[in-house]
């Protein structure tokens, strides 16, 4: 008897709220799908090959990584991530996690940023980069993204990383803003943040580089601002051009005090 | 030779819970390339774990597991400071074998 009343108590919600509810739950389902590979995300494979590229001696100088300063010093790994992209002195730009990693190989190890910039995604010396973004950004997990705003480069690539997220083109006629300016927006059963705001933790800016589970592929933050172009259907951005890293800028200053969750699991 | 796996072992009461994440292409046999042509069958075959040498676990797998498979399974008995080795094999005769301490 008690479990039928249950089951009339289930229905009765059913009917109800029926669509409401079928959204949730098929959402809901992706929610505990992820967490469930949470356990065994394969991005560990790829935080562990950036780590031993890390300390590997490579490239033309035989040198290891270990004296790359990610903007708090020569070597200093943890917390670099959360505060990227800023203005470095060395190269008088603003940079990214990515192109600084670019700089760094160039600078210690005498691979040709080429290699990387001309490359393709997954492969060669773009796929060690982003091996070695998804292993320095492990290593600030649970740090609260706090972006340096006091060089006047890191202000002004703020301003146009915002005209960037808000410009409308393309065939399409789309901006950035056209999916992540308002809350509630999705992509099919995908969510997705107003990153025009503050999104919260672990989620937009601090959600990348993850793995992509449909295709088994690492994505870093260059990668996913890759493909968001290619979505809204404009050219395909220079591989960690000032335009990226000025979005970078933005979405990273706009995600000050949420707490990285990187590297992610992702659909 | 392929590349590191992810080990972990847990012993908890008198079980000791195994998870493996393995880095492989999986490559099912199904697909096919920009040119049209099929990609060939590349996938691990054979999947073996023992403990402290004695062998506990052992499974054959086909083209349907995903790419960089997880693995988790459990051991009865086990403590904490026994080695766990996991060794894989794939259709091209490629072999891994990685090992960790229980902890």
């Amino acid at each position: 008897m008690h479990a039928r009343s249950l089951c009339l108590a289930v229905l009765g919600t059913l009917a109800l709220g029926a669509p409401a509810l079928a959204q949730k739950t098929s959402t809901q389902a992706i929610e505990e799908y992820r967490e469930m590979l949470q356990d065994g995300n394969p991005a560990d494979l790829f935080e562990m090959k950036g780590e031993e590229l890390w300390s590997k001696k490579r490239g033309p100088k035989n040198a290891s990584m270990q004296q790359c300063d990610l903007g708090k010093g020569p070597g200093v790994v943890k917390g670099a991530f959360v505060e990227l992209p800023r203005w470095f002195a060395d190269t008088g730009k603003v940079q990214d996690l990515e192109s600084r990693l670019v700089t760094c190989m160039s600078t210690l190890q005498g691979i040709d940023p080429k290699e990387v910039i001309n490359g393709q995604w997954g492969k060669g010396e773009r796929a060690n980069v982003t091996a070695l973004a998804t292993w320095v950004g492990a290593q600030s997990k649970g740090m609260p993204f706090n972006l340096p705003q006091s060089h006047a480069q890191e202000r002004e690539m703020y301003q146009v990383g915002k005209r960037l997220f808000f410009q409308r083109g393309g065939s399409h006629d789309f901006a950035c803003a056209s999916c992540h300016g308002e809350e509630g927006k999705r992509i099919r059963l995908q969510d997705l943040p107003r990153l025009s705001g503050n999104p919260g933790d672990g989620v937009g800016f601090a959600a990348w580089p993850a793995y992509r589970v449909s295709n088994g592929q690492m994505w870093s933050m260059q990668h996913r601002l890759n493909d968001c172009y290619r979505q809204q259907r404009f050219p395909e951005p220079t591989y960690a051009s000032d335009a990226t890293v000025a979005l970078g800028v933005y979405l990273g200053v706009n995600a000050k005090g949420d707490k990285s969750a990187v590297p992610t699991i992702k659909r | 030779m392929g590349d590191p796996m992810r080990i972990r072992a847990q012993a908890k009461d008198d079980k000791t819970t195994v998870r493996v994440l393995m880095a492989h292409e999986m490559e099912s046999g199904q697909r096919k390339d920009s040119s049209g042509k099929l990609i060939p069958a590349w996938h691990i075959t054979d999947v073996t774990a023992t403990l402290n040498g004695k062998p506990v676990f052992a499974c054959e797998w086909g083209p349907a597991v995903s790419k960089n498979p997880f693995l988790q399974f459990t051991i009865k008995g086990g403590k904490a400071g026994d080695k766990v080795a996991v060794t894989w094999k794939d259709t091209k005769g490629d072999t891994r074998t990685d090992e960790a301490t229980v902890s």
